[in-house]
């Protein structure tokens, strides 16, 4: 992250550092997500919805057509049964009735019941004869509609209308001519029977046909006992004769607002008008209920995916927040390393100053010294105390030797010169060095060597220097109470390729305030003029230079662990590094 | 035999002022200089030089520079260099072009003096060498 925004900035500023990187994220991921998704369900549907609706205009057009075939059909087949009936047979048995009642009965085994009655009616409009399940023997209909139309051409299909019997029915006439007069063949059709061609066309739950005549009126009965004059109706109509194509469909909204698909086709050469009506919602509901099926499923996957956004932004950032934590740990170790570096140099800096002037001092000592030996001095009785502070500025001078020669060995080193050792070897050594003062504090050095151990390539006298401190400190710690050193070492289990040397006394600890503090140059615990603060300085300065690692643990009252990890390199390689 | 002939080169006036004084007490005859351009007049007009402790730390010409100008015209003048620790290196590498020895500052009176004494030492024994070959050239050629 190059945020300027530093998340180690605290407190209020970090909280909303991450909640605005969890939003951002949040976003992105939803965006990145969703996005695509949307636009394919979107093309998907579009398309689909395209298709679907064509395919279904199709299939209505297809649908009606076929009724409209169908009864067309009908219609001409029975208009042709009446026209051979006429043809096959003399006046004088049309009009005699019984025939009539045979004709008919053979017409309906024929057919069914679609014929409900046979009549003859001359031009005057009275009926000669009939067959049929009426009284209408006798009947005149120079009045009716229907028989003015009839009279006037050779074959003719009324409109639906109540007539003589009170019930709806319709009929087809046939006219024909015998010795300069005019006769008509009526035949009824039954009107159940024709209702039930256009009935049998119902799709879904609201789509129904029925039929209307020129002047509007229902020539069916609509499925639905609702179904009421419509002023959509009209304007069909009087598109009647301007539409050429055999089924029209169009989509129309009706007074209360619902849109539905009108399917218009024309039967009985333009006489008639048959009527598809479907609500749109319910033509179309499959593709509706798709439509919500996937709804849903989008609803689900988003709910889902927005879910799995929030917790992995959240596992993310808290990540993010533990790495940033981290980061800051090292930069602060970064830092105080650098402060460690910094103060080193310093350190050697102000002790080559020092050593001119406490050369001098000393010097001037000594001169003072040189000068006492001289004859007019020997009966000064003050000469033993001359002396005395003179050997103190003397002794003090050294100190300050020592001290600066400490810190310039804590910049740079007296011999680095780099050597392949046997870490176990060097330990030995050390440990008989030190044996002896130890045993004077009644401190026993315990070792414990794993053997075998790969040769590390260091400069051993700087190693001697890490080992030696390490003892005195810990000897220094137990020396009223006595105790135990444990050295020991083995290849590291953390850190591969590493060999780790510990160094354990069961001292009085380290309290915890001062375990940070321990590597700082010039941090003592020691009684002043005891200890310079810069033995376990130099120690971390040698093994960071290494390229290894030291740390410390420490509990009061129970000891005080030093662990070293020094890299194993292979002989002879990256042994010019540190020249 | 004679007082040891010595010059202490530092760039600090202070101690070489004590230090020439305590030499001085000590029976050497002592010269002082600050800086190396001066210590290197002063070596021509003093040909009887016989050793010269030398700070390798100075301003301008450094101890380096004039130990080797001392090696190059004066190759019978001992040199003990004397440092600070910083500059142990830079010992190391005086001894390697002719130096003497060296010291670290402070240093005891007791062993510089006693340094000095050796190096007076070694340079007489030289001379005297070179006295007795010269001799020995004149006797072989009278010879003749």
């Amino acid at each position: 992250m190059t945020n300027k925004e530093s998340p180690e900035e605290g407190g209020q500023n970090a909280k909303a550092y991450y909640r605005n990187l969890a939003r951002n994220m949040i976003t992105t991921m939803i965006t990145v997500s969703f996005a695509p998704m949307i636009v394919v369900i979107v093309f998907l549907l579009y398309h689909f919805d395209i298709s679907y609706y064509e395919k279904t205009y199709a299939h209505l057009q297809e649908l009606v057509q076929k009724h409209k075939q169908n009864i067309d059909t009908f219609l001409d087949e029975k208009l042709a049964n009446i026209q051979f009936l006429v043809q096959s047979s003399s006046l004088e048995r049309l009009t005699d009735r019984s025939i009539l009642q045979a004709k008919l009965r053979y017409l309906q085994q024929q057919y069914g019941d679609v014929f409900v009655d046979l009549g003859v009616v001359d031009e005057t409009g009275k009926q000669l004869a009939y067959a049929g399940p009426h009284e209408l023997q006798d009947a005149g209909y120079f009045e009716a509609a229907w028989f003015k139309q009839a009279i006037a051409k050779d074959f003719y299909i009324s409109d639906v209308f109540m007539g003589l019997r009170g019930s709806p029915h319709f009929i087809i006439t046939v006219r024909w001519q015998r010795q300069g007069e005019t006769y008509i063949l009526r035949a009824t059709i039954d009107f159940q029977y024709f209702n039930t061609l256009v009935e049998n066309l119902r799709v879904g739950q609201t789509g129904y046909a029925f039929i209307l005549n020129s002047e509007g009126r229902f020539q069916t009965r609509p499925v639905f006992e609702k179904a009421l004059w419509e002023k959509t109706y009209d304007y069909f109509i009087r598109r009647m004769d301007a539409s050429d194509r055999p089924v029209e469909v169009i989509e129309l909204p009706d007074e209360s607002g619902t849109t539905h698909i009108y399917a218009i086709a024309g039967l009985k050469n333009g006489d008639w008008l048959m009527i598809f009506k479907q609500e749109k919602s319910d033509a179309f509901s499959d593709i509706y209920r798709m439509f919500k099926f996937a709804g849903i499923i989008f609803l689900v996957g988003a709910a889902g995916i927005g879910l799995m956004a929030f917790l992995l932004t959240k596992r993310m950032v808290r990540r993010i927040m533990s790495a940033d934590k981290e980061k800051a740990r090292l930069n602060q170790q970064m830092i105080e390393t650098g402060k460690l570096a910094s103060v080193g140099e310093l350190a050697a800096g102000i002790a080559h100053e020092i050593n001119n002037p406490v050369a001098i001092m000393v010097e001037e000592a000594g001169w003072i010294e040189d000068l006492l030996q001289e004859e007019e001095f020997a009966q000064s009785e003050n000469l033993e105390e001359f002396r005395r502070a003179l050997r103190q500025i003397a002794t003090q001078g050294r100190r300050c030797k020592e001290i600066t020669h400490k810190l310039l060995s804590f910049a740079r080193k007296t011999d680095a010169t780099l050597k392949d050792v046997q870490i176990n070897d060097l330990i030995k050594e050390i440990v008989d060095l030190s044996a002896q003062m130890a045993r004077y504090n009644k401190v026993i050095i315990a070792t414990e060597l794993q053997p075998g151990l790969p040769y590390v390539c260091l400069a051993p006298s700087e190693m001697q220097q890490v080992m030696l401190n390490l003892i005195n400190n810990a000897i220094d710690a137990m020396d009223k109470t006595g105790g135990t050193i444990s050295i020991g070492t083995k290849l590291s289990k953390l850190e591969e390729n590493h060999i780790v040397i510990t160094v354990e006394d069961d001292g009085p600890g380290i309290p915890e305030a001062n375990l940070n503090r321990i590597f700082d140059p010039f941090f003592t615990t020691k009684a002043v003029g005891k200890g310079t603060g810069l033995g376990l300085s130099i120690c971390y300065g040698i093994i960071e230079k290494m390229g290894g690692k030291i740390d410390v643990t420490s509990t009061v009252n129970q000891g005080t662990r030093f662990r070293i990890w020094i890299p194993i390199q292979e002989a002879g390689k990256d042994s010019s590094e540190k020249k | 035999m004679a007082n040891p002939f010595v010059m202490l080169v530092d760039d600090e006036s202070d101690f070489i002022e004590t230090m020439s004084k305590r030499l001085q007490k000590r029976g050497f005859k002592v010269l002082t200089a600050t800086e190396g351009k001066e210590a290197l007049e002063l070596v021509s007009k003093n040909r009887n030089l016989e050793v010269m402790i030398l700070d390798v730390k100075m301003p301008g010409m450094d101890g380096i520079e004039v130990l080797r100008e001392m090696k190059n015209n004066y190759p019978l003048i001992e040199v003990i260099m004397l440092t600070g620790h910083a500059t142990i290196e830079s010992a190391i590498d005086g001894m390697k072009i002719g130096a003497f020895d060296y010291l670290m500052k402070p240093c005891d009176i007791e062993q510089l003096s006693q340094k000095v004494q050796e190096a007076v030492e070694k340079r007489r024994a030289q001379e005297e060498k070179i006295e007795k070959a010269r001799m020995e050239k004149v006797v072989s050629t009278r010879g003749i």
